[in-house]
């Protein structure tokens, strides 16, 4: 763990028990008191996550949405100020550079919050592509701490801790200069986990401070430190998708179902071409979720047959431990991609049969 | 972390117990804490013939699945089936439920494993 990178909550890590892992060069906390604990504790009260590692990088300028316009997916032209939209940047076939969420402080002013693990990657590309708009593009990953509090207590648990009323923040939306604990944050209303909940931009300096006190105050309501891990499992029930798995350099929005995201009638994008020859032909290959009927569990690269004829891979699969099912989202051929139908997983030397079912495995509790 | 004396042990965290010439094979405390919670184990199928050294079981918690190593070679006469229904049960008592039980080839490769007192020092070690 010696040589990876580390965030400022790393010395905090031990006393809440973290078990690390190396994710993406950053040696991160996988698990604290118990993955399936933690798991649960985001979905009945709520959990507290180190997610320093993503990457944030600034947009500032005069072409700064029209920049973002044509390097992204999504609608940057209909976003109100303090609004948060997911997107996708795609490469010219169409494949994934990375997902993101774009922060609209204003008509010139933008941050977009990307993967840890593509970071590099996406500033190169930003950069590469920036031709003659006028805009600056500041890669700010090294500057700034980021915490998540998602769970239904998460509001109550926060609003003890700051003066600003986060009631009217509304989902997908982000409020500047709030203070917590004192300490001045950004704070938007967002998530990973398909509950409720913040995400808190902050200084390193401040981190491990708002760290502590998140905890201390949530203790009464059951607020507990979250890994990665934990992170993973409650993605992939409320079926988002991570990057690497359900979205790829060569996995398109559109084959894994996320179609809503590329808005085809904004106007040129990178990958308008082919995403859009995909839809008018239908892509070749669809995402679907499956629940196991015989014994195993399902993890990502595993084959999925049919009939002994290998038609895709498990994405992503899980004991699931809100439904107490093992459960997976794989990429199949589109002819095999029906509700009900049986399929094999290969597990090791054996198949084991699935059904296909709706994807959505956990309905999101957001706040409308 | 809980070790039991009289027990061999192996570098892979598999513990044997020695009743006449059947070894009777579990994970010990440290691998349990390593794993975190177990949620499945593909035990094997009575009969298969293994080395040392071969997968004999494949233990999976919420997060990932990893292989089980039999210290010893021989045929397999039982398996534990209460943990197909109770994979817990590794996490709760590790040394109270054995996996399966093995009729040994070849009983001096015991003499290769680590009594309890090397193993311990063993996982002191590896932390």
């Amino acid at each position: 763990m010696d040589n990876l990178k580390k965030t400022s909550l790393f010395p905090s890590y031990k006393k809440y028990g973290a078990k690390l892992v190396d994710y993406a060069g950053w040696a991160m906390p996988v698990e604290f008191s118990g993955l399936t604990r933690e798991h649960e504790a985001v979905r009945t009260a709520a959990g507290l996550f180190d997610v320093s590692h993503m990457g944030e990088i600034e947009v500032k300028g005069k072409d700064a949405a029209e920049y973002l316009q044509y390097l992204l997916t999504n609608n940057i032209g209909t976003m109100n100020d303090n609004q948060i939209i997911y997107a996708f940047m795609c490469y010219e076939n169409g494949g994934v550079v990375d997902d993101l969420l774009v922060y609209k402080y204003s008509a010139d002013h933008y941050l977009l919050v990307v993967n840890a693990a593509n970071m590099e990657k996406d500033y190169q590309w930003m950069l590469d592509h920036k031709g003659d708009y006028q805009v600056e593009i500041e890669n700010l990953s090294d500057q700034v701490s980021e915490l998540a509090l998602q769970g239904p207590k998460a509001e109550a648990v926060l609003q003890k801790l700051t003066g600003t009323d986060l009631s009217e923040i509304p989902a997908f939306y982000l409020k500047r200069d709030v203070k917590i604990a004192g300490a001045n944050c950004l704070v938007s209303r967002t998530g990973y986990t398909g509950e409720d909940g913040f995400e808190i931009y902050l200084s390193h300096e401040d981190a491990p401070m708002v760290w502590e006190k998140i905890l201390e105050t949530g203790k009464e309501d059951g607020v507990v430190p979250v890994g990665l891990g934990a992170r993973d499992t409650l993605r992939f029930e409320a079926a988002l998708p991570l990057y690497g798995n359900e979205i790829s350099q060569d996995i398109s929005p559109l084959e894994a179902g996320l179609g809503y995201f590329v808005k085809f009638d904004k106007g040129d994008f990178i990958g308008r071409e082919a995403l859009l020859k995909q839809k008018q032909e239908g892509p070749a290959r669809k995402l679907v979720g499956f629940e196991m009927i015989e014994r195993g569990i399902p993890r990502h690269g595993y084959s999925v047959l049919s009939k002994g004829k290998e038609i895709g891979f498990v994405t992503t699969g899980y004991y699931s431990p809100t439904l107490g099912k093992n459960i997976g989202f794989a990429l199949v051929q589109k002819e095999y991609a029906n509700l009900g139908d049986v399929i094999e997983i290969q597990i090791r030397k054996k198949t084991a049969t699935a059904k296909i079912v709706d994807k959505r495995f956990y309905a999101k509790n957001y706040k409308k | 972390m809980i070790t039991v004396k009289g027990l061999y042990y192996s570098k892979d965290h598999e513990w044997v117990k020695v009743d006449g010439n059947k070894a009777l094979i579990g994970i010990t405390d440290y691998a349990q804490h390593a794993l975190g919670e177990i949620v499945y184990v593909e035990l094997p199928e009575l009969g298969t013939e293994y080395e040392a050294g071969d997968v004999f079981c494949v233990i999976e918690s919420v997060k990932a699945a990893a292989d089980s190593y039999t210290p010893v070679s021989g045929k397999v006469v039982e398996v534990n089936e209460e943990l197909e229904d109770s994979p817990q049960l590794l996490n709760e008592g590790p040394f109270d439920n054995w996996i399966v039980a093995i009729e040994m080839n070849n009983p001096s490769e015991l003499e290769s494993l680590m009594d309890e007192e090397a193993y311990k020092i063993f996982c002191e070690k590896e932390e």
